[in-house]
C-alpha cells in the first residue's frame, strides 16, 4: 500500500497555537487549556492584498504558512515566486467564508442590492487558495473542496491522490471559522480551527509520521479521551483532524478512523 | 507516456437549451440560443440569462425535502435525464455502492435558499425562518450529498468548489481517486443555479453584458449568467470500447490576481500543455478547442494569447457560452459533455451571437457550425482565484 510522509504541521486553534507549542498537549503529556487565538496577519501576502483579507483567509494562510516555513524547501523572507519549491495545494473547508456570504446576503435585502465587488470575488470557496498562490507565486495545481463535517478527511484523500499522481509534495490546509449571526443559529461551529499538513509521497527521514489511508464502509469516527480536546474536535469540521494529530504527536504506531458525511477512512500512523 | 484513459460510459446535460442530451444537441445544430432577458425572481438587471425552465414548479419531496432549493432541484432534473441514474445503478451492481466516488463541482451551491431566508428574518430577533436548512441547501457539500443519496452511492464524496473551473477539476479529482484505488468508478458532475448573488455580483464587477454574450466579438462587453446540471459516469476505458474518453487533464494557478486573468494567459497555457502532455498528444493533433470564452473583454483576450501560444492560429475553436450562458461551476461538465457530443456526431459548433471577430484576437474562432469527423478535442475552464483546468477528450480507439 502506498504511503505518505507528513513533513510538517501547521496548527491554529484555541490553546493550540502552532505545532511545536502544541505537540506535548496533543501527545497527552500536558493538559489542554482553550485560550483565545492570537491576532493573525497573513504576513506572506503583498501589502495591497493584505488590506482586504478576511479572518477566514488569515486563518487558512496562517496554518499554511506555519507548515511551509518548517519545510527545508521554503523561504518566507524572499519575494513571491522566489520562496522555494512550488508546492501543490488542497484547501478543505465545510462552508468557506461565511462572513463574506453573510455580507452579500444582507446587501441583497437592501434597496438596489449593493453587493460589494470585493465581497463577490472573495465569496468563492477557493479564495484562500487564490491568495496563497499569489502570496507564494506558485502556479502549481490547487483544489478546494467541501465534504461538510468530512472536509478534512476528503482533503486528505484528495491531497494523497494528488501527491501520488504527480510524485510531488502537497500542502493540505483544512480550516473553518464559526459562522456569524444569523447563520450561526443553523450551523454549530463554535471554535476556530485550521490545520495544514505538508505531505511527501516519497519516504523521508525528516518526516514526523508516515500515513497509509484506506476508505472504510461503516466504522465510526474515533473520539478523544481528553474531554476538552474532544469538545474541540466536535466544535469544528477541521478539528476532526485531531485524532490524527494526536497520533502523530504521540510518535507511536497506531491507527485512527476519520468518518463524517461522505468520507470515511482509516489512517494508519507510523512514527517518522 | 500517456496516462490511463477513463471512458465516459454515461453522461447527461440540462441547461437553458433544455433537458437532456438531445435538447442540447438539437439546439447546437440549429444555432438556437437558450438566453433570454433576465426574468429571474425580481432581479431588476438589464442583462441576459440562461435559465432552466420549470424549476420553480418542481420541489424536492419526501426523503429529499430537506434538500429542496433551486440548485438541488436542478441536480435532480439533471440526474433524471438520458437514463443516467439507471446507468449508475448498473455500475453500482458491478462495483458496489461504496466503490463509486462522487465528485460534484459547484460555485454557489444552494445560496439562493440563504438569500431568501435573509429576506424573511424575524424583525425582532433577526433569526432566520425555521424552514431554512443550511446544511442541505446552502452548504457547498449539499449538491454532492444530494447526488450521492439520489444515486444511492456510498463511496467517497465531496464537492469541488473552485469557481468556474469546479466541474472540470472534478474529472481530475476522479481520475486521481480511482488511480489511488480509493474508488473503482466515479460520478462526476457540476451544478450551479441562478441566484441573486451571482447576478448582482457580476453586475457589480461590470461583467454582466446588457446583450446576449458575444465571445471573441470586437463588441463583446461581458458574460451572460446561466445555470446547468451535467453528470458523467467514469470507468477505466476498455480497448476498442468506442466510448469518448478522458485522455488528459491539466490544472494550474495563475498566482496573479483574484479576479483578473493573467494578461498573457500564462496559467491557462500551462493547463493546456499539461493536458496534452498527460495524453501524449501534440497540439497539431487536436481537432477542436471548446474555449472558456466568457465574452468579457479581458478574459477572452487572455485565453486568446494562451491558445495562440500553445496551438497557434490553425486549430478550430469556439465558445458555446452564447447558447447556455456562463454556467459557472457547471461550465466544465456542460462543455465536456458538449465536446463529447461533438466527437460522437462530428460537429464543430460555431460561436453563437458573435458577428465580427475581434481583429485584436488571433485564434481560429469558428463562427458558423461545421460538420466534420473529430477525434480529439480540448475543453477549457478558468475561474476566479486564477484557477485553470483543461480537459482533453477523444474517441475510443483513437
Amino acid at each position: 500500500m502506498k504511503s505518505l510522509a507528513v513533513e510538517s504541521v501547521g496548527l491554529v486553534a484555541p490553546g493550540l497555537t502552532g505545532w511545536a507549542a502544541s505537540r506535548e498537549v496533543l501527545a497527552g503529556w500536558r493538559p489542554y487549556r482553550p485560550e483565545p487565538l492570537p491576532a493573525l496577519s497573513a504576513a506572506l501576502l503583498p501589502a495591497n492584498e493584505r488590506r482586504r483579507v478576511t479572518a477566514t483567509i488569515k486563518l487558512a494562510l496562517q496554518a499554511a504558512q506555519e507548515a511551509m516555513t518548517q519545510a527545508p524547501v521554503f523561504n518566507p523572507d524572499r519575494a513571491p515566486g522566489a520562496r522555494g519549491e512550488a508546492v501543490r495545494t488542497v484547501f478543505a473547508s465545510s462552508g468557506g467564508d461565511s462572513e463574506v456570504l453573510d455580507k452579500i446576503c444582507t446587501a441583497l435585502t437592501q434597496p438596489d442590492r449593493p453587493v460589494s465587488p470585493v465581497h463577490f470575488h472573495q465569496s468563492v470557496h477557493n479564495t484562500p487558495s487564490g491568495y496563497w498562490s499569489i502570496a507564494t507565486g506558485c502556479t502549481e495545481p490547487s483544489s478546494s473542496l467541501s465534504a461538510y463535517d468530512g472536509s478534512f478527511g476528503g482533503g486528505l484523500l484528495e491531497a494523497a491522490a494528488l501527491a501520488w499522481a504527480e510524485a510531488a509534495r502537497v500542502l493540505l490546509v483544512a480550516y473553518d471559522l464559526p459562522l456569524p449571526f444569523p447563520l450561526s443559529g443553523r450551523r454549530a461551529i463554535v471554535a476556530p480551527f485550521a490545520v495544514a499538513l505538508l505531505l511527501n509521497p516519497a519516504s523521508t527521514r525528516r518526516g514526523l509520521a508516515t500515513l497509509r489511508l484506506t476508505p472504510v464502509a461503516d466504522q465510526a469516527a474515533d473520539r478523544l479521551e481528553d474531554a476538552a480536546l474532544e469538545t474541540l474536535r466536535a466544535a469544528n469540521p477541521a478539528a476532526r483532524a485531531l485524532p490524527l494529530l494526536c497520533a502523530i504527536a504521540r510518535q507511536a504506531t497506531g491507527s485512527v478512523v476519520l468518518a463524517e458525511s461522505g468520507v470515511r477512512l482509516r489512517v494508519e500512523v507510523e512514527p517518522g | 507516456m500517456a496516462i490511463q484513459p477513463l471512458a465516459i460510459t454515461a453522461c447527461t446535460a440540462t441547461n437553458a437549451l433544455g433537458r437532456g442530451l438531445s435538447a442540447s444537441l438539437a439546439a447546437l445544430r440549429r444555432g438556437e440560443s437558450g438566453l433570454r432577458p433576465c426574468d429571474f425572481e425580481d432581479a431588476a438587471l438589464a442583462t441576459w440569462i440562461g435559465r432552466v425552465a420549470g424549476l420553480e414548479d418542481e420541489p424536492l419531496r419526501d426523503e429529499f425535502a430537506a434538500f429542496d432549493c433551486r440548485n438541488n432541484r436542478l441536480a435532480r432534473l439533471g440526474l433524471e435525464q438520458d437514463g443516467f441514474a439507471a446507468a449508475v445503478a448498473a455500475a453500482r451492481a458491478r462495483y458496489g455502492a461504496d466503490r463509486i466516488g462522487v465528485f460534484v463541482g459547484t460555485s454557489t451551491s444552494g445560496i439562493g435558499a440563504t438569500e431568501q431566508a435573509y429576506r424573511q428574518r424575524d424583525p425582532i430577533t433577526g433569526a432566520l425562518p425555521a424552514s431554512f436548512d443550511y446544511r442541505h441547501t446552502h452548504n457547498v457539500f449539499s449538491v454532492a450529498d444530494f447526488t450521492r443519496r439520489w444515486l444511492e452511492l456510498a463511496g467517497v464524496a465531496w464537492a469541488i468548489s473552485t469557481a468556474c473551473s469546479s466541474s472540470a477539476k472534478a474529472f481530475a479529482s476522479a481520475w486521481r481517486q480511482m488511480k489511488a484505488g480509493f474508488c473503482d468508478a466515479a460520478v462526476v458532475g457540476g451544478v450551479d443555479s441562478l441566484c441573486l448573488t451571482t447576478l448582482y455580483g457580476f453586475n457589480a464587477l461590470g461583467l454582466a453584458s446588457p446583450q446576449p454574450c458575444r465571445p471573441w466579438d470586437r463588441e463583446r462587453d461581458g458574460l451572460s449568467v446561466g445555470e446547468a446540471a451535467g453528470f458523467a459516469l467514469l470507468e477505466w476505458a476498455e480497448p476498442e470500447d468506442g466510448r469518448v474518453r478522458l485522455l488528459g487533464y491539466g490544472e494550474s494557478s495563475d498566482a496573479y490576481h483574484m479576479t483578473a486573468a493573467h494578461p498573457e494567459g500564462a496559467g491557462a497555457a500551462l493547463a493546456m500543455r499539461q493536458a496534452l502532455e498527460r495524453a501524449d498528444i501534440a497540439p497539431g493533433q487536436v481537432d477542436y478547442i471548446n474555449l472558456h470564452g466568457t465574452a468579457t473583454p479581458s478574459n477572452d483576450a487572455a485565453e486568446d494569447r494562451a491558445v495562440l501560444r500553445v496551438f497557434g492560429a490553425a486549430t478550430p475553436c469556439s465558445s458555446t457560452k452564447g447558447w447556455t450562458g456562463h454556467t459557472l461551476g457547471a461550465a466544465g461538465i456542460t462543455e465536456a459533455v458538449f465536446v463529447s457530443l461533438c466527437l460522437e456526431h462530428g460537429l464543430i459548433p460555431g460561436t453563437l451571437n458573435t458577428r465580427q471577430r475581434d481583429p485584436e484576437l488571433g485564434v481560429g474562432v469558428v463562427l458558423e457550425n461545421r460538420e466534420r469527423p473529430l477525434r480529439l478535442a480540448l475543453s477549457n475552464s478558468f475561474g476566479f482565484g486564477g484557477t485553470n483546468c483543461s480537459l482533453l477528450l477523444g474517441r475510443g480507439g483513437a
